[in-house]
């Protein structure tokens, strides 16, 4: 899976799991948190989503991989790569 | 005859959740929605736990928690729940407090309280600021040896009136105390004061029911009246658990019940390392509470006087005379009609701290008689802000902290779950049993409406996670 597409399925996730997000210009370097308004309540959403969508397992020791758009296509890049497309 | 309550059970399920408090409510539903089979399984006739309510003759209902939860509330629910639920969450604008040091009303946010603590208190407003910043900035992770008495005193030295503004909500919202973690008090202080107290419009009872409606749209098997005597481990693996006289096999258990109860009862020391029974046993309860519970005749009304009203005779704020038999500080909700849109009803709820011992080993005649006592004084003490109420009166009863043991099985009558090293135990426990998780309020900071569904969801998603690698590796067995 291509790293634009892994930012693009981030965006999604986090627009069902914070609908009041303004996702429309969002940096792909800078921290998801600074840019939006997402607690930590919100990062678990997004962790429970993408198991549910592509059961890949995020150990809590790893949440901080998804600081930024940028870290998560790095991240889960590899994960995903196992997934069907 | 007694009714079968668990006819048709299946023989198997993904997860058994023991309890429907908040957390365990909210847990079932976002486990359902991952797509997992879960029966949950309640003692009580009624679901919610503390989040509940009952009737009384001459049309009086009455709610037991429904007093203030932070705007946080609104998101969580629209979230984990239903955006109908959410809806209905209101800003209770009318805040008060009368005691000895000083009398005010306010929204109960930061805003106000800058106002308020500047222009009456007369604090430097980078002070107040300085101290919001703190309160805010603080998370789980922090240093946990400095006590919300010292944070106090760095700010506020030799304040007390400003410490008894700052603190007696908070003590009244977790019973936590001077001597708890600041980073506790911190945690739960910005959650509510960020944009002032919220109630549920409709009351607890039309919360409850919104509930189960979503857990039955999302195939929860929910059964009430069924007390869960035993979780059933093999070989450090949880295979199920025994309720009304009948194994029920899962994969997985999520305890709602009182941590404490969880270990010492539910699983039993022999299933656990000696250090982790150590450590459980080390975990203090937080207090109990006292409630009156009055019904206005049908017919009558009260003028509005406040929706929430901290009241102290003491002259300072006190953790312990907080918690006292002989009560000297109370908080007054108001119930006015619009509580419940529709309804010309109005009540009034007296809530204070109290301590199990105080209460626990009365005789029956002494039980009744402090009881009465307690009704007597709280009437004559709410006739200073309503003084022709006691005519008004229709119906009049207490809880004690005996009433909330019988009907949540909380130890010791615990209304706000443990202290702050209990969140530690509970995170802790699957790494004790594989397949076993407690969520309930826990830890100061995961009490509460917010805190129990909020830790619900992070329970959840843990239990998830479990069901999801036990999967995997059972595909593996059989590939
Ligand atoms: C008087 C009072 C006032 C409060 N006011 C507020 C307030 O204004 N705002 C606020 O946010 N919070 C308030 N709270 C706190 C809040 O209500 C609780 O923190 C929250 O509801 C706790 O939810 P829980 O899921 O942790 O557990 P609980 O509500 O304790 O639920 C546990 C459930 O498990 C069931 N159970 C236990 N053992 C078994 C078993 N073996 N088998 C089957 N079922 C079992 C119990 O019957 C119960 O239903 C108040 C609490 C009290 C008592």
């Amino acid at each position: 899976m291509g790293d634009q597409r892994i930012k693009n399925i981030i965006l999604e996730i986090i627009s069902v799991v914070a609908p009041d997000a303004e996702i429309t210009d969002v940096k792909a370097d800078v921290r998801l948190r600074d840019q939006l308004d997402l607690d930590s309540m919100d990062f678990l959403d997004i962790v429970m989503e993408l198991r549910k969508r592509y059961k890949i397992e995020i150990p809590k020791e790893e949440y901080p991989e998804l600081a930024t758009l940028d870290s998560c296509a790095a991240y889960l890049g590899p994960k995903l790569a196992a997934v069907p497309a | 005859m007694v009714a079968d309550r668990l006819r048709d059970i299946k023989s198997h399920y993904d997860v058994i959740i023991i309890g429907s408090g908040l957390a365990g409510l909210t847990s079932a539903n976002c486990l359902a929605k991952c797509g997992r089979s879960v029966l949950q399984l309640e003692q009580h006739y009624n679901f919610g736990g503390m989040a509940t309510w009952f009737r009384r003759k001459g049309g009086h209902i009455f709610d037991i928690s429904l007093h203030g939860f932070p705007i946080g509330m609104i998101k969580s629910c629209r979230k984990y729940w239903t955006k109908e639920i959410s809806e209905s969450i209101v800003q209770l604008k009318g805040i008060r407090f009368d005691n000895p040091q000083f009398q005010l009303k306010t929204t109960f946010d930061r805003q106000d309280f800058t106002r308020i603590l500047v222009e009456e208190f007369g604090v430097a407003e980078e002070t107040v600021e300085a101290f919001f910043d703190a309160a805010r900035g603080m998370d789980f992770y922090d240093d946990q040896s400095m006590t919300t008495r010292e944070l106090f005193e760095k700010f506020f030295p030799g304040r007390s009136d400003v410490v008894r503004m700052l603190m007696e909500p908070i003590a009244y919202a977790n019973g936590s105390t001077l001597d708890d973690p600041a980073i506790s008090y911190g945690i739960v202080f910005s959650n509510f004061m960020s944009k002032g107290v919220y109630i549920f419009r409709g009351g607890t009872d039309k919360l409850i029911y919104m509930m189960r409606q979503e857990l039955k749209a999302n195939g929860v098997d929910v059964r009430k009246q069924v007390l869960v005597d035993r979780i059933v481990v093999e070989e450090g693996k949880v295979r199920g658990v025994m309720a009304n006289g009948q194994f029920i096999s899962c994969g997985a258990v999520l305890s709602n019940a009182n941590l404490k109860t969880t270990i010492d009862k539910l699983v039993g020391h022999d299933q656990l390392t000696p250090e982790f029974v150590e450590q459980a046993k080390a975990v203090r309860l937080n207090n109990s509470s006292c409630q009156v519970f009055i019904g206005i005749r049908e017919g009558e009304t009260l003028e509005n006087i406040g929706d929430l009203l901290f009241t102290s005779v003491d002259p300072e704020f006190d953790s312990v005379r907080l918690c006292a038999k002989d009560v000297t500080s109370r908080t007054f909700s108001m119930y006015y009609p619009d509580t419940r849109p529709g309804s010309d009803r109005y009540a009034v709820v007296s809530s204070t701290n109290a301590n199990w011992d105080d209460w626990a080993h009365l005789s029956e005649e002494d039980y009744q008689k402090e009881k009465k006592h307690l009704i007597e004084t709280t009437i004559t003490a709410l006739e200073k802000y309503i003084p022709d109420v006691r005519k008004k009166i229709d119906h009049v009863e207490a809880a004690t902290p005996r009433t909330f043991y019988h009907y949540t099985h909380q130890a010791m009558g615990a209304t706000f779950g443990t202290k702050f090293e209990g969140l530690q135990v509970s995170m802790d426990l699957p790494k004790q049993v594989h397949g076993l998780f407690h969520a309930g309020s826990v830890g100061i900071i995961m009490s509460g409406w917010l805190g129990a569904i909020n830790y619900g969801v992070i329970v959840a998603n843990e239990v998830d996670s479990l069901c999801n690698e036990d999967s995997k590796s059972k595909g593996r067995l059989a590939s």
